[in-house]
């Protein structure tokens, strides 16, 4: 559990040094938005509602894939090795994944803002909506983190992330997309009760096989 | 393996299938009326990729536990007659489908799961093709192997229940019933089945030695 905590503690600190990374990521988030108001907003002056919701998931899902492709790569396979005789790699995945977790909630919460600001929000029921959010967040984080485990290990990480992930994202996106609906319909919790159950279960199976599966990527 | 049994079976039973397929009685459906008969090749093209897929599974969880060459060699070949099976079983049903529902590619939960499968498994073969150690590439793939494996999942059984499909079976239990067979149909249907995963396995097993072979010789050079 401490092991877990410094290592948390430590990427942070890490994130906190070089901030240009992080910058980068936020202004990825705004610019992206911005793009989109001004294809959408300004253009037509409407955008419909399951348009409105399906641009945002979009637009959170690339940038979790270009923030979280880093998790593995920003540090020297020297420095990895380190690690590696440190701690045990349960500990390293497991602390890498809620690293993660906490950077994509601030990124989708701020990219929700600034999409609100800019799109307008369209969410009725902005509980459940921020409940898919964090769920989202959760999912990506699990499985792009092994995924970026995965494809740090080639020469070409960025094109590899995106091939091997897209495919894996999807299942949980479509329910992502399907409840977040279900919030900007107005609907109450428990009429989304079976949604709530599919994508945490999702999560779950991701987690623990992020967990199980990651010793066997660390030897290599 | 080498036992050479099952491979009369398989032909025996795919000869059957075909025979019996295309002369059989079937029931009269409405809007279905002969082309029911393409349950003999499109629904098992489905059983033979998930039989596949599974064994390709398997090894891969083997080659993890083990580390032996030969068990990642099993694995790749699986998923490759599995893709292969799945590209049949997708014209098999577009073809189908452009004459019940009047659409070769309709919006389907299905369908969408399995244009999702193939692209996991054309995934899975970009990244081996992007190392060059052997020993990396083998076990960098099996864990994403697993990893797509368990995501594939809830993509096939439980989405599609959740949703309505054109599919039968869907929006509830996935009974064979609503299929609207007879017994003279099960009667050609379940060994269907069979041979085709039984073909799956043989064109594997034929792919597998002759990878086997050639890596042996290599060796020896």
């Amino acid at each position: 559990m401490r092991e877990i905590k410094n290592l948390i503690l430590k990427d942070i600190i890490l994130e906190w040094r070089q901030k240009y990374a992080f910058n980068g990521m936020v202004l990825y988030v705004v610019s992206t938005v911005f793009m989109c108001y001004i294809s959408f907003k300004l253009k037509t002056n409407s955008i419909e509602a399951i348009t409105w919701n399906t641009l945002f998931w979009i637009i959170i899902l690339f940038s979790a894939v270009n923030s979280i492709t880093k998790s593995f790569i920003q540090e020297k396979a020297g420095r990895q090795l380190y690690y590696y005789q440190l701690a045990k790699p349960s500990s390293i995945i497991l602390a890498k994944i809620i690293y993660n977790f906490l950077l994509m909630i601030f990124l989708g919460f701020l990219g929700f803002f600034i999409y609100s600001v800019f799109m307008g929000n369209k969410a009725e029921n902005l509980w459940l909506y921020l409940l898919s959010l964090v769920l989202g967040a959760l999912g990506f984080s699990a499985s792009l983190t092994l995924v970026a485990g995965i494809a740090s290990k080639s020469d070409n990480t960025a094109g590899l992330m995106a091939v091997l992930s897209f495919p894996i994202l999807l299942p949980i996106l479509s329910m992502l997309i399907k409840l977040s609906k279900n919030a900007m319909d107005g609907l109450a919790f428990s009429s989304s009760y079976d949604e709530i159950m599919v994508i945490s279960g999702i999560d779950l199976i991701v987690i623990a096989l992020s967990y199980m599966l990651f010793p066997f990527l660390w030897k290599s | 393996m080498r036992k050479i049994w099952w491979k009369f079976l398989a032909s025996g039973l795919l000869l059957y299938t075909v025979i019996f397929g295309l002369i059989g009685d079937v029931p009269r459906q409405p809007i279905l009326n002969e082309t029911i008969r393409n349950v003999y090749f499109h629904v098992p093209m489905w059983f033979g990729m998930m039989a596949l897929m599974i064994s390709s599974l398997t090894y891969s969880i083997k080659y993890l536990r083990q580390g032996q060459t030969q068990d990642d060699v099993y694995a790749v070949e699986f998923a490759n007659v599995a893709i292969v099976f799945g590209v049949l079983g997708f014209i098999t049903g577009s073809l189908w489908g452009n004459y019940t529902w009047g659409d070769p590619l309709p919006k389907d939960p299905k369908i969408i799961a399995v244009e999702v499968g193939l692209l996991i498994y054309s995934a899975y073969f970009v990244l081996r093709g992007s190392f060059e150690d052997e020993q990396k590439k083998a076990r960098l793939s099996a864990v994403y192997n697993i990893f797509a494996f368990a995501s594939f999942m809830p993509l096939v059984w439980i989405l599609p229940r959740l949703t309505d499909s054109l599919h039968p079976g869907n929006g509830g239990n996935p009974a064979f019933g609503k299929y609207d067979m007879d017994s003279n149909m099960r009667m050609v249907f379940y060994p269907a089945i069979l041979a085709w995963i039984l073909v799956g396995v043989w064109i594997a097993s034929l792919r597998i030695r002759i990878k086997l072979l050639n890596n042996h010789l290599q060796e020896n050079i």
